[in-house]
């Protein structure tokens, strides 16, 4: 149990402060969202996660926000387990026909008002897959859209930028 | 039995079994083929020799369709084939005796309509409602686009096993899962907490990837291969170059081969310390996760640093990489395994030592050596329970073929066993990027362009190969046949999940539901590399 203790004392505080340069980005960019989170949002912003068919990479981004560099918490956003307790849905993937009804319904169960970010360029665009007898393509042909962020993957800090302009439009 | 011996064997055998076997010869590969009725025979003579049953698919030439099941021992790998006709496609069954052909032999029934005879469990895997029962989507006349419906019905009326009794529950759960994790169906029946079966049902990510590979170009390829699971970019865009490149007769460069060496064993670090992480917050020691998490992080910052992409998208491509490794970049990767060795010898001990891990993770989800060879598990979850298995020892493909590592083992079966092996292989994928970054120094003296990428050959037409390389995950095989001009007739990619996701229903037998989300990490199967 000492070692553990001692692991955490030595370790201390990682979170974004100025070990990278780019970190500085990092902390703006996080008290940006931050204001307009605690402004619109009453301080805090829900989001559910949605894989509709992405080959995991988003995911693998999208679960670091929540790493001790990113903490992603500490601005407000904050991921839950039901569609019920979101405002924001973050889809991943092209839609596969097989997760259309899924997605469909998770986006009936979010309460409204509700807002839809496609992550990554299969939800922008359909990606490396497109549209075929097993994909829909991109997320807007299943469900309205109202921000995408690309990359194949997206980084962390584009996930990031990209939700700061769905608060900040 | 000398390691060349058990081919020699297992055609005696066949021979007395009065089964003719044509032998043909690809790159890397002997191709055997027989007629289909002696298709379940073979399998029976193959498992008496303990041969693993590795991977099966088909594929349409006119109006026939080849029927491939590939088999492996002490390193050797054997394609067979047999050829059945469009009109009547049927073959005896080999999942009665090999259980990991059943999934298999369900996806090509669904997408070929290739019947299976005396299958065990001949319900669909792979359809849900994207298509209708009798269609096709592997046949050549079924277009790419298909005839979808606007809107794509939910699976609802799929056969699940039932249980019935007193106090016997079911517990549905997904597609949709609580995490930032990809989409499954799990069929829980319980007793109290305790879980008397669980039936997967996968097949929610199916994007078409095999249908859409037909037409590409190799670059093309490789694009697509490098996205059938996020996690393994590396390694399934390896294999899929690998085979390619045998078919069009081409040799790697040598520093290309070990710089797509660094990057499969920096994929492997990567992934397991992310795995170490979450199956300890799996039993709510954030601890761990908030540790590993932080080194997944550095470590992936690296990668974005050296090599421009942090998870190594499409830095393989036919005929070499796409990246240089220069001087300061290796300077680089050898003071970053310093710092994570530093870093983990001071993490390992303080959840060594920590009795509610211990109390969790021992004896939990085991999986027996027993199961996990009538399997063929793979990776780190075999390795886990006994299975002295890695491709990159047993058939070793450049550059794993000049370089010493040990191959990380253990026996207890349980999740203890399959976080332990994931420390000792990343001990032991630390060692082979230092030796790997040793050799590059030697490796010099031409144009940058040739040292990283050998020139591209239009293979002949018909030509056809089976890439096999070492994933985080355990071995991947990836299958490819060139058409004319160029252009991919066939590709078929082999995850290590699709072997292993069939162990996971037998590894939460007897467990408590609660415990069911660390089982399922431990083993962490891709659901994108299963549904393809």
């Amino acid at each position: 149990m000492l070692r553990l203790f001692k692991k955490i004392i030595k370790t201390g505080i990682v979170t974004e402060k100025c070990k990278v340069p780019k970190d500085d980005e990092l902390e703006e960019l996080g008290i940006q969202i931050k204001n307009h989170i605690d402004k619109r949002f009453s301080g805090s912003i829900a989001i559910r996660q949605v894989d509709a068919g992405s080959c995991n990479g988003c995911e693998l981004e999208i679960q670091a926000l929540n790493n001790p560099y990113y903490d992603i918490e500490r601005f407000g956003i904050h991921f839950v387990a039901s569609p019920r307790h979101a405002d924001v849905l973050l889809v991943t993937g092209p839609v596969s026909r097989h997760m259309q009804a899924a997605l469909l319904r998770t986006y009936e169960a979010t309460p409204n008002p509700k807002w839809v970010v496609a992550a990554g360029d299969c939800a922008a665009c359909g990606g490396e897959f497109g549209v075929s007898y097993a994909s829909c393509g991109a997320v807007s042909n299943v469900i309205p859209v109202d921000m995408v962020i690309a990359g194949c993957p997206p980084t962390p800090l584009a996930l990031m930028k990209g939700l700061l302009g769905l608060i900040n439009p | 039995m000398s390691s060349s011996n058990w081919t020699a064997e297992l055609l005696n055998q066949l021979d007395s079994a009065a089964i003719t076997v044509e032998q043909i010869s690809l790159p890397s590969t002997t191709l055997w083929q027989i007629e289909s009725n002696h298709w379940k025979r073979y399998a029976e003579l193959a498992i008496q020799q303990n041969v693993r049953w590795v991977a099966g698919w088909a594929e349409q030439a006119d109006h026939r369709f080849f029927i491939n099941a590939c088999f492996e021992k002490q390193g050797i790998y054997i394609l067979l084939r047999t050829i059945v006709n469009v009109v009547k496609p049927e073959l005896p069954s080999q999942a009665p005796v090999y259980p990991a052909a059943n999934r298999s032999e369900r996806h090509t029934q669904d997408m070929f309509g290739i019947n299976f005879l005396e299958h065990p469990d001949n319900r669909r895997w792979t359809r849900h409602k994207a298509w209708d029962k009798h269609h096709y989507p592997l046949r050549k006349d079924f277009p790419v686009q298909g005839e979808p419906e606007d809107i794509t019905p939910p699976d609802m009326d799929y056969p699940f096993v039932k249980a019935y009794g007193a106090g016997v529950y079911e517990i549905p759960v997904g597609p949709v899962h609580a995490g930032i994790i990809e989409p499954g169906h799990f069929r829980f029946q319980a007793v109290g907490e305790l879980i008397l079966n669980l039936e997967e049902r996968l097949g929610y990510v199916h994007k078409g990837i095999e249908k859409i590979a037909e037409g590409r170009t190799p670059a093309s390829l490789a694009r697509l291969a490098g996205r059938i699971s996020g996690d393994t970019t590396v390694g399934h865009c390896w294999a899929a170059c690998k085979a390619m490149e045998q078919a069009a007769g081409i040799e790697v460069p040598r520093r290309a081969a070990l710089i797509r060496g660094i990057l499969a064993e920096r994929e492997r670090v990567a992934n397991h310390l992310g795995d170490m992480g979450a199956i300890c917050n799996d039993v709510a020691f954030v601890f761990a996760q908030m540790q590993f998490t932080r080194l997944r992080e550095l470590w992936l910052r690296t990668n974005e640093k050296v090599f421009g992409h942090r998870l190594l998208m499409d830095r393989i491509v036919p005929g070499g990489v796409v990246c240089e490794v220069s001087e300061a970049s290796c300077t680089l990767i050898k003071q970053d395994i310093i710092h994570l060795r530093k870093e983990m010898s001071e993490i390992m001990p303080a959840i060594d030592l920590n009795t509610s891990l211990e109390d969790r993770l021992y004896r939990a989800g085991y999986l027996s050596p027993e199961i996990a060879a009538a399997f063929g598990t793979l990776g780190y979850v075999g390795r886990a329970s006994g299975q002295n298995q890695d491709v990159r020892r047993d058939a070793p493909y450049a550059p794993y073929d000049q370089v010493n590592f040990k191959v990380a083992l253990e026996d207890q079966g349980d999740i203890a066993s399959r976080f332990w092996v994931r420390y000792k292989e990343i001990n032991a994928a630390l060692k082979l990027i230092e030796q790997f970054i040793e050799q590059l120094a030697a490796t010099g003296n031409l144009t940058e362009k040739q040292m990283l990428q050998a020139e591209w050959r239009t293979p002949p037409a018909g030509s056809e190969s089976l890439g096999i390389v070492e994933g985080w995950r355990g071995e991947i095989t990836a299958y490819i046949r060139f058409d004319a001009d160029n252009k991919i007739a066939r590709f078929y990619p082999r995850d290590p999940s699709i072997v292993n996701w069939p162990v996971l229903e037998k590894l939460t037998l007897n467990n408590i539901v609660p415990d069911f989300p660390v089982c399922n990490k431990s083993l962490n199967g891709s659901y994108s590399g299963n549904d393809l």
